[in-house]
Parts: structure tokens; sequence; C-alpha cells
């Protein structure tokens, strides 16, 4: 198949599209407007259904009905959107409703700005929603990466009963390029669902007696041995979902751990470091969680610092320092409030790092 | 081969689009490419800037520090993006709109005088035509069919009628003589 040069944003909803989306919805808000845009002209083409809600907590929550029902559910919003919509997250994942979540993140807090940013790590890895509640989350650090990212989160979704959130920084969704589109999947048919969504709530005649979807559980046992069900499916998921790359690690004195646009520029800064003769590679993590604890032990001996690259004041570093282990000092390079720094920055600040860890 | 491009100027001017055909090109003749954008929320009249970056291998970053070729369409962005030109880098000038030549020795600077052209062809929307002719005609980064193929895409439908003075505009300094130096 040819590849197509594409808006990431526009790329990110044909993903969803030929994953057999069946409804989307979506209140607008910058820097993904292009997706429900093109969700609104394509996906009823496609024979799904596209409803602009009348609020983020509207649209999170008619997705929840929707994904209850069978639905292969699809929602977009921006951080201070992604904010609104937590409560249905915690929500979707007590009852056991799987919906996949795309946030295309700016700068905060608040409304904030409408450039790229990542301080929703803490949002998106521990949320804002109430309760025992973890939601895997995938990070691409490029077009085609977030295109394949959103076509299997629908499988990943149904396979766990659980949300899932692909978290892609705002320039991912603002710039082009060539992408290979995935085949096309059927959307599911109401025998379909039924065969595969047992648990749906889809009416009698689909199946035997009353299906009901719900959170509430007032017996306290009751309510922890349901927790304790969601945490096996966790645990496996831990096993199973962990996704990471890694790069240039073989005698490299400083690695860096960047995801999203942040690896993209660790990538330059690498290059630029080698030609002043000094070793960097880099830790990629691709799933936030579960985050790629074993990726820490492809590192080499020659290692002095671990320098966590973030759009944010400094979140992930959290996980990166759990993974560390102690095993190396740990340095923070950030940016925020949608500045986003050159490579050039990276280097001479990393090579700071390098020197104070040194004691020089 | 890795070539890093930025093309400034303001909303409505049609600089994005330009960046956009050489990276469809490119794409189209089997390179590696990026396209970036960079612009406030105004639809007309505020900043619109991006990055195309194209080469032969996988591109590790979408944003560039330097530009081997700059294109300003307008006086602020030549003010603002002069520095960034590599030496011995090439500089693109909208010289309709920029009435100042660039301040540094150490780059090529070519002087196209877009809007002025395309207003004599019949209408000066066509401006970034014009220069994305004569950028073709300088750099040679993509061929010049690629660029007619996306042109053909672009113009079509009910646009189909501006397809003609678009193609005299491109052809201006890719078939004429080159803009001053």
């Amino acid at each position: 198949m040819s590849k197509v040069l594409m808006k990431g944003n526009e790329a990110f909803a044909e993903a969803a599209i030929r994953a057999g989306c069946s409804c989307y919805f979506g209140y607008p808000i910058t820097p993904q407007n292009e997706i429900p845009e093109y969700m609104s002209h394509e996906l009823a083409k496609a024979g799904g259904k596209f409803i602009q809600a009348e609020s983020e907590l509207a649209a999170v929550n008619m997705a929840y009905g929707a994904a209850a029902s069978g639905g292969r559910a699809f929602i977009s919003t921006s951080s201070p959107g992604l904010a609104l919509m937590q409560e249905g997250l915690g929500f979707t994942a007590s009852c056991e409703v799987p919906i996949v979540a795309l946030n295309v993140s700016r700068g905060g807090p608040g409304v904030g700005g409408i450039q790229p940013g990542q301080a929703d790590y803490f949002q998106v890895t521990r949320g804002g929603y109430n309760g025992d509640v973890r939601i895997p989350v995938f990070a691409p650090s490029g077009i085609q990466e977030c295109v394949d990212l959103i076509y299997s989160a629908f499988d990943i979704a149904e396979e766990y009963r659980n949300p899932v959130v692909i978290f892609a920084d705002g320039m991912m969704g603002q710039m082009m390029e060539p992408v290979e589109l995935p085949p096309k999947k059927p959307i599911a048919d109401d025998a379909e669902i039924a065969r595969t969504k047992p648990w749906a709530i889809t009416g009698t005649d689909a199946h035997e007696g009353r299906n009901v979807v719900f959170s509430l559980r007032l017996q306290p046992d009751v309510l922890e041995a349901h927790v304790e069900h969601m945490f096996e499916k966790y645990a496996r998921a831990e096993r199973e979902l962990v996704r990471y790359s890694t790069s240039n690690l073989e005698g490299a004195e400083i690695v860096f751990v960047a995801f999203g646009t942040m690896s993209r520029l660790c990538a330059e800064a690498i290059e630029l470091l080698a030609e002043k003769g000094v070793k960097a590679g880099l830790i990629r993590p691709i799933s936030l969680w579960p985050f790629p604890d074993a990726a820490f032990d492809e590192i080499g001996p020659e290692a002095k610092v671990l320098i966590s690259t973030e759009l944010s004041m400094g979140q992930m570093i959290q996980d990166v320092k759990n993974a560390a282990a102690g095993r190396w000092p740990v340095r923070l390079i950030s940016r925020t409030g949608g500045v986003v720094p050159s490579s050039l920055e990276i280097v001479d600040r990393a090579l700071k790092h390098l020197q104070e860890v040194q004691g020089k | 081969m890795k070539l890093k491009m930025f093309f400034a100027g303001s909303g409505g001017q049609g600089t994005l689009a330009i960046g956009q055909m050489i990276a469809k090109a490119a794409m189209d003749e089997g390179k590696e490419v990026t396209w970036l954008p960079s612009y406030g929320p105004e639809m007309r009249g505020g900043t619109a800037n991006c990055t195309v970056v194209v080469s032969d291998k996988p591109i590790a970053c979408p944003l560039i520090n330097e530009a081997d070729l700059l294109v300003v369409m307008n006086l602020p962005s030549l003010l603002k993006f002069e520095p960034m030109v590599v030496p011995e880098g090439l500089l693109m000038v909208n010289s309709s709109l920029v009435p100042e030549k660039a301040k540094r020795s150490d780059i090529r600077a070519v002087y196209v005088p877009a809007d002025e052209k395309a207003r004599e062809l019949g209408s000066g929307k066509a401006a970034n035509i014009v220069m994305l002719g004569a950028i073709l005609k300088e750099t040679g980064i993509v061929s010049p069919e690629s660029i007619r193929a996306q042109m053909k895409k672009m113009f079509s439908g009910h646009k189909a009628k501006f397809l003609p003075m678009n193609e005299a505009a491109f052809r201006l300094y890719l078939e004429g003589d080159s803009a001053p130096s």
C-alpha cells in the first residue's frame, strides 16, 4: 500500500475509522479540532455515528453509554478537556466498559495555551478519577506510530474491558508525515456484538436474562472483590502491554528518557552530542502505564547519568527514578507552557548535567 | 541528502501551502519528509510558518535549528528569521512586500517580486506559486512534474478554473529569467 502525507489529527481519525470505530463523540478544542471535523464527514460514510456533544462531560458519558451497549467508542480532546472527562474514564473502568480516548495535549495548567505540552503525564498515568483504577496509556513519537497505536487500542480496550488512552502531544496532531494506513475493519453488527461482548446491554433478544453495567457496590467485601478482579487484569497488563524502544544505549554515558515530541528532539541531540565525541542514548517509553522498567536493564556500564527530558516541570521523572532504583543519578531537562526547546538547548543542558555528576 | 527548509509569512499568503506542496512532491519522489506548521489562532493576518525537512533517511526531528533554505513572504519574517540560514544557505525574499535587503553577506539572497508578478498574471493570490516556481528554479529540490501533479489535485472541481493562471505563475521564473540576487 502506498504512503500518503497526512496531518496527524486526520490520520488519527482515519485510523479509528479503519479500526472499526462505530461511534465518535467530541467537543471542539485546539489542537485536535481536525479530528471531530474529519469524523463529522467521514465516519458516517463508513457506517458509524458522529455526535458533537455539548461538553466534554457529555462526550465521555455518551461514549460510556454507547460502549456499554457494545459500540466501538472513540473520544478525543486536549488537556483541559481530558480533565473534564476524568470522571467518565473512572466510571468506565469500574464498569469494565472499553473506550479509546485520544489526548492531543497542550500546555497547562488551567485552560493554559494551545502549543504542545506533556504536563498531562500525571493526568493520564495517575488520573483524576477516584478509586483504584489503572488505564493503559500509549505515547507515540510519530504519525505512523500513532496510527498503529490507535488501530490496536480498540482491541486492547475490549480485551481488557477497560479504557485505553493515547497520549499524543500537540505537535503530533499538527504535523504531517507520510503514513501507511491499515486495512479497514468492518463495524461489528448486532450478532457479532452479542457473540464477542456477551456482557453488553444489547437487549434480551440478543442474550439470556438481564445484562447490567454498573459501578455501585455498597457491600465492602463485594466491592473489594471487584477491585481485586480489576487488579488481576492490571497485573496482566503490566506483563503484556509494556512497549518501549531504545537507541544508541551501547556505550552511552548520557541516557535520555523521553516520549513523544521530546524523544524526536533527543534523537537529534544524540547526533549532535556524537559530533562532540559524547556518547548518548535514548529510552523511549511508548507505554507510560505500564511504565517500561525493563528498558532500564539495557543500560550499559558506561552510563553516568539518566536525564528525564519532558515538556513539563518534571512528572515522568518520578517513574524514571523508580525504574532507575538508585543505580544512576537522575536529572531533568524541561520546558513547559507550550515552549519546545531546541536540540541545541538539550545538548547544552545535558553536557552540564554530565559534568555535574562527574564532579567537574 | 538532507535539506531543512523554513517558510515564513502571514496567514492567507499560502506560505504553508507551498511548503506542503514541496513535502508531498518529495514524498511522491520516494523521500522521507516532515511538515510542521506554526501559527496563531487567526485565520488571516497572523504569523504562519512551516518547517519542511526532506531527506534520504528517516528524519529524527521535524524541528530545526537552522535552515538550508529560508523563504520569507513578508518583512517581519525577514527580520525575525534571517539569522537561521546556514552560511552559504539560500534566502528567498518576496520583494513585493519586503522593501529591505538581507543584512548578511555569507548567504545567497534571491529577490522575487511575487505579489507584483502574480497581479500581472491576474491575481495576487498566486504570489505563493510564483515563489514556488522560483524556489524550484534555484534549488531543484523536486521535479516540476511532481509539483504539477499536486497543483492538479489542489485546483480541481470548482477550483479547476484557477489552474491555468497558477500554471502560468509556476512557469514564470521556473522557465523564464532568474529573479535578481
